[in-house]
């Protein structure tokens, strides 16, 4: 009866007034009084009104109060849903959209996108599996949006995010976002500022979700829809944002990057080339904070493919470690741009390393030249300087790689840079860790004990001088810390075995510590006292152990 | 009892993008009084929220720190242990443990927490112990493959310190104990 004969009436009076202020509280009356199964029945009449009101009529606001219900409607119950489809109510709403927005000319863009969300929102709750539906609101969209300028409304800009983050946050994928033909085109008319408020959004999302996203074809439409974070927008740096949104937005690019995966070695080496070639597009600013994370993820995958022998016959197999260590090099080459040399450093080290365990001499090789090279000409900073020598004996000990010319030349530039750091203590520290390049304890390993005691003995002399520098510079010796160091160091090789560390040699470097700690000149220093003596704790413990090893400490006499 | 959370090389966003799901709801603030970390944070939203959990939190360097002034070691008392930090790239051969005991006897300490390798170990000898907390997020590492995420929780009570280790392996967080006794008569610990 309602749909038959009150409602026609109703809408009739409705109409006829063509009192806009009455029209407007009228069909709201409509909509809250009568029952939400009512309006889906009697959709297509009551839809048929609104063209035929007042133009003043604020028709969106009404439109999107009845969505709303309906939504809600929808909302509470999953039986309720077939009567959806039955009338066709997406059809008719969306159509009936189409014509408000075509009627009111005036209407300012935030009113029309106000409405699309409304609808959004009500085809997420109706229809989710209907990505089509979902696309095709998003296209009205783009529709209303082209032919105009970027929007520069903030009301309609976060009612458009508000669109955009609709399908996220329903669907909790933004592989499903991703479907969507016209989500990107939407995107495309924010402003730079609002784009990349909606790209932090999505990779919130992504990160919420730990979604994977696991093939080159998705991560590039990812990144598209992220552009405004990944490069400058128009060309133009964006020098009004803030270092520290900076740094957060661009640590949130480094972190999804982690999220971009997938298991089979081809597939992921061509998600690395996309991602690669999105953010050397980047430019200086952001090139530290993406160019880690994708060289650790291509080291990843060098580990995964290590095992694997690569030729396998008549097969084509672009994925070697040989292949991304060229794509690595090139990769970190490109932080030249910046300039970031310690850090550049770090990762041609790591992919030295990683080269190291490929059996790959040459390329270990290469590696460690660029990271000396790096080294050489653009680690300036004395702080910097001794980290970076330390990381390069550090990964140099652990390359079992390389011949003895290669290595030779390698322990020789390290040996040689580490004596001529700025600092004395510096470059005594570092000799005797190059000490280190000379015996490795593995079976095969390296064990030169001649070589060992000349690194400590250069290390000893550097003491020395150190000690006189103090001597003349404050008139009192330093301290005694670099020779127990290195007493420590003497005694980590005698234990090893090393034949040129004889317990007299230990004897004579114990008997220099205590004359340079008793000397007057020296000055008092508690923890070199507290060193040396749990140093002496250490031998007593040593020689009373028994067997082997006391047998090699009983020579040496303490106190 | 005094609980002291030990951990590091998170490498985040260099090498993961976040703790796993699983620590972060075990790591819940005003429960733990100190945080040691080895260091490779690596920024500064990292630090902010390892504060969050405790402000008494004590950092190392690491050589991918975004922050270069983090000292290169720190020494603290925590009831009658003297525990040394220091993230453990400046030590070679890395992971070495000798190496790594004449660092504790430097610093003259009963426990010395050292990462770098991000591989768990609590190493007991005759000058006290070394703990390595591993890796909490599993990160990549040219010296340990296959990293499983793990971090340290030390009760100190006393003269006692016991050592839990707290492993995700295969999706499930196994936690492991070593206790450890200090005599007050001699330095070391047993």
């Amino acid at each position: 009866m309602y749909k038959e004969t009150v409602l026609p009436r109703i809408l009739e009076q409705v109409v006829n007034c063509k009192d806009d202020i009455a029209q407007h509280y009228l069909m709201d009356c409509i909509i809250q009084v009568f029952p939400d199964e009512y309006h889906l029945q009697t959709l297509e009449t009551l839809l048929s009104a609104f063209p035929q009101l007042q133009p003043t009529v604020d028709i969106k606001t009404v439109l999107s109060q009845l969505m709303d219900r309906l939504s809600n409607y929808a909302a509470s119950s999953a039986e309720v849903l077939p009567e959806f489809l039955q009338v066709e109510a997406f059809a008719k709403l969306s159509s009936a959209i189409g014509k408000v927005i075509e009627a009111q000319v005036d209407m300012p863009i935030v009113g029309a996108i106000t409405l699309y969300v409304s609808l959004l929102t009500f085809t997420l709750r109706v229809h989710p599996d209907r990505l089509d539906y979902v696309d095709q609101v998003l296209g009205a969209c783009v529709k209303k949006l082209s032919g105009k300028a970027k929007l520069e409304d903030s009301k309609a800009t976060k009612q458009i995010v508000a669109l955009l983050s609709a399908p996220l946050e329903k669907y909790n994928d933004i592989v499903t976002a991703l479907k969507l033909s016209n989500y990107p085109r939407v995107m495309d008319h924010l402003d730079n500022g609002t784009n990349k408020v909606m790209a932090v959004v999505i990779i919130q999302s992504i990160m919420k979700n730990s979604t994977c996203i696991s093939t080159a074809d998705k991560v590039e439409a990812l990144f598209e829809l992220i552009k405004g974070l990944i490069k400058d927008m128009d060309g133009t740096p964006d020098d009004e944002l803030d270092e520290e949104d900076f740094k957060e937005e661009q640590n949130s690019v480094a972190r999804l990057i982690h999220m971009l995966y997938n298991d089979d070695p081809e597939e992921m080496l061509k998600i690395i080339c996309t991602v690669r070639k999105h953010i050397l597009l980047g430019g200086p600013k952001r090139l530290p904070f993406t160019v880690p994370p994708l060289v650790f993820s291509s080291l990843k995958l060098v580990r995964r493919l290590q095992g694997q022998d690569g030729d396998v016959i008549g097969e084509e197999v672009p994925a070697t470690p040989k292949k991304i260590f060229q794509i690595l090099h090139q990769t970190i080459e490109a932080l030249s741009l910046v300039p970031s040399p310690e850090l550049a450093l770090r990762l041609y080290l790591q992919c030295a390393e990683a080269a190291n365990d490929c059996d790959l001499e040459p390329v270990a090789y290469e590696f460690f030249t660029q990271a000396f090279i790096l080294y050489e000409e653009e680690v300036a900073d004395s702080k910097a300087q001794v980290t970076a020598i330390h990381l390069i004996i550090g990964t140099l000990q652990r390359m079992n790689i390389f011949g003895v010319e290669n290595r030779d030349t390698l322990t020789h530039k390290a040996t040689g840079y580490s004596a001529k750091l700025l600092k004395k203590p510096d470059q005594c520290r570092a000799v005797y860790a190059c000490s280190h390049l000379f015996w490795v304890d593995d079976q095969d390993g390296i064990k030169d004990g001649e070589r060992v005691l000349l690194c400590l003995k250069r290390a000893l002399r550097i003491a020395n001088a150190a000690q006189q520098m103090a001597n003349v510079t404050r008139g009192s010796s330093g301290s005694v810390t670099l020779f127990i160091e290195i007493l420590n160091k003497y005694l980590y090789f005698f234990e090893k075995g090393n034949p040129q560390i004889t317990s007299s040699v230990i004897q004579g470097l114990i008997e220099l510590i205590n004359t340079e700690m008793q000397s007057d000149n020296t000055t008092s220093d508690p923890s070199a006292d507290a060193f040396f003596a749990s140093t002496l704790r250490y031998i007593q413990f040593q020689k009373q152990k028994g067997g082997a090893m006391g047998e090699k400490y009983e020579p040496i006499k303490i106190n | 009892m005094v609980l002291v959370l030990a951990l590091g090389d998170l490498h985040i966003p260099h090498r993961a993008a976040d703790l796993p799901a699983k620590f972060k709801s075990m790591l819940v603030p005003g429960k733990i009084q100190h945080i040691i970390c080895t260091g490779n944070l690596c920024i500064k939203e990292i630090h902010d929220y390892l504060k969050s959990l405790c402000p008494d939190l004590h950092v190392s360097r690491g050589e991918y720190d975004e922050d270069s002034h983090y000292p290169e070691t720190k020494t603290l008392t925590i009831g009658q242990f003297k525990l040394g930090l220091c993230h453990g790239h400046q030590i070679v051969p890395w992971g070495d443990l000798d190496s790594l005991a004449m660092l504790q006897r430097q610093l003259d300490v009963d426990i010395l927490v050292t990462g770098h390798t991000h591989q768990f170990k609590a190493y007991k000898h005759e000058g006290g112990v070394v703990i390595n907390p591993g890796s909490a997020t599993g990160a990549h590492s040219s010296i340990t493959y296959d990293a499983n995420p793990s971090f340290v929780l030390m009760d100190i009570d006393a003269l006692r310190v016991v050592v839990y280790v707290y492993e995700l392996i295969d999706g499930e967080v196994k936690v492991d104990k070593i206790d450890f006794k200090k005599t007050t008569t001699t330095h070391a610990c047993h």
